[in-house]
């Protein structure tokens, strides 16, 4: 058993009076998928925040392993308009080096044709794709997602999920999601924590979505609803640069909440 | 004429030379008030290089210094929106700095030469102190290029990624606080941020990179002193606002040109 990347002890942080996190306790380890979800405002990007050191809990502490490699990709990044960049340019940022080891970021998250293109020109899921080419480029032991689900079609986010699970496998590196989505999300994650300032419920896709803290948080009548935990079918190829053949969206049922929008199939971006 | 005006436009080159790149910063992040704000309060530096008798150039980069600390300090607060807060500490500086100079008992300040600059009183002393601070802030600029990159593109991620963001954006005050050192014998105090924003501002629509941009401004700045000192030379022009006008000349003819993304 190596040693945990980074280790969250009973931490609390209020931001202008208000308590945004309380006595949250976690663990990072190297080689698994974990998956923070709940409601928008439960504390998610916040403790994702102190878990990458932008922020000081008030109490508890926060310890990384000592030379933790960190690989992030923010929700969103806005280019100035005066500061012409190219998407090549962007990666040199995060990691300085040859020429080809970035072309090889690009292809592996499928958005090799746009290294020369203007960062402010991308789409949103280019734009992703993108920021997550930085984020792998800088071989990290552990990597931090902000909601990369966010502007991706379903298929998209499968293709996505499918890498995190690659780079898993390749690096052992640890992976940190934060989502609300959470069909797609759950089938392809090891640990999920269910925060609502507090952490409600953690452990396997499986027992979470019986747990009734998670049923209550996300507004499902009882154990009776039709939460289907997506699973993985190989009946279709994809690729993250869109196109899917058969059919993603099917496998995914959400009834009982009306908040959840369906996405749209094809990948629009390209 | 080569020998009258070979310090003028060794000094303007080197001035310009090194606003290029720091005016694009100086565009990148927004920072042309708070550019202004630090040459105003130059003036006050330079009365009190005079009063307390020590080097001028010292005192104009340790005045900026409390200054951009100041600044920092109170742009804490919200209730004064922070162009607000730039006006006042600004002309402040200014007012302060003029009063100061007009005490001065002991030698006949030429107000006007630090404002507009006097760049033809250069000497060769002050060329050569001027290539040396070019020579310290474009080396420091070129080895510290990644972080100051960095930073103005996304300060969280590069916090993340290791950037010490807070020693990175105290080196741009430095650098900023130099470069206005030596352009108050040059360009002066009124001019400077023009030298900064409009060669970076006009460099924009011709490049693709951060490291374009940067260049191209220099050679704008570059053309634009020429261009000055020759327009002065003929027309009799005062030298300082005579470059600010060919740097704004050069601006507008790139206007004329397709923007490139």
């Amino acid at each position: 058993m190596t040693a945990p990347l980074v280790t969250v002890e009973e931490v609390a942080l209020s931001l202008g009076g208000h308590p945004v996190l309380e006595d949250v306790s976690l663990t990072l380890e190297p080689g698994r998928i974990t998956t923070l979800i709940g409601p928008n405002g439960a504390g998610k990007s916040t403790l994702a925040r102190l878990i990458l050191g932008l922020m000081q809990p008030d109490r508890g502490r926060i310890r990384r392993r000592t030379g933790l490699r960190v690989g992030y990709m923010p929700q969103r990044l806005s280019v100035d308009e005066s500061l012409p960049l190219t998407v090549d340019r962007f990666l040199w940022l995060g990691a300085p080096g040859r020429t080809r080891t970035r072309r090889e970021a690009l292809a592996r998250t499928g958005v090799a044709h746009l290294r020369q293109r203007p960062v402010r020109q991308l789409s949103g899921g280019e734009l992703q794709r993108v920021l997550l080419a930085r984020a792998l480029l800088r071989q990290p032991d552990l990597l931090v997602l902000d909601e990369p689900a966010q502007g991706v079609d379903v298929a998209g986010q499968d293709a996505l999920y499918g890498l995190l699970n690659e780079v898993r496998d390749q690096r052992g590196c640890g992976i940190l999601l934060i989502s609300h989505d959470l069909h797609l999300v759950m089938a392809r994650t090891d640990q999920v924590v269910c925060l609502h300032h507090h952490v409600c419920c953690s452990g396997t896709p499986e027992a979470v979505s019986r747990d009734p803290s998670y049923q209550r948080l996300f507004g499902l009548p009882g154990p009776a609803t039709n939460l289907a935990v997506y699973t993985h079918d190989h009946d279709h190829d994809h690729g993250l640069s869109g196109g899917v053949s058969g059919d993603v969206s099917s496998d995914v049922s959400s009834d009982g909440h009306g908040d959840h929008e369906h996405h749209h199939h094809g990948d629009h971006h390209d | 004429m080569i020998e009258l005006l070979a310090p003028a436009l060794l000094a303007g080159l080197a001035v310009a030379l090194v606003a290029g790149p720091m005016g694009a910063f100086v565009v990148w992040r927004r920072m042309a008030f708070f550019g202004d704000t630090l040459a105003h309060g130059a003036l006050l530096g330079a009365a009190l290089a005079l009063a307390l008798d020590v080097n001028l150039y010292l005192a104009v980069v340790v005045i900026c210094l409390a200054i951009a600390a100041a600044l920092v300090g109170l742009q804490q607060q919200r209730q004064i929106a922070g162009d607000t807060l730039l006006g006042i500490v600004a002309h402040t500086t200014l007012a302060l700095g003029v009063i100061a100079l007009s005490l001065q008992k002991t030698v006949q300040v030429d107000l006007m030469a630090y404002l507009f600059g006097d760049l033809l009183a250069v000497n060769w002393r002050d060329v050569a102190a001027l290539w040396g601070g070019a020579a310290v802030i474009l080396a420091l600029l070129a080895w510290q290029w990644r972080a100051l990159l960095s930073i103005t593109v996304n300060e969280e991620l590069a916090r993340v990624e290791g950037i010490a963001v807070t020693r990175t954006r105290m080196l741009l005050m430095l650098l900023l606080a130099l470069l206005i050192a030596g352009a108050i014998r040059t360009v002066g105090v009124l001019l400077i941020t023009s030298l900064l924003v409009i060669p970076a501002a006009g460099a924009r629509r011709l490049s693709r990179t951060p490291e374009q941009m940067a260049l191209i401004a220099s050679a704008i700045g570059l053309l634009a002193v020429n261009l000055g000192l020759t327009l002065s030379w003929y027309a009799d022009t005062p030298v300082g606002p005579s470059i600010v006008v060919a740097a704004a000349a050069l601006f507008v003819a790139t206007l004329l040109r397709s923007p490139r993304s």
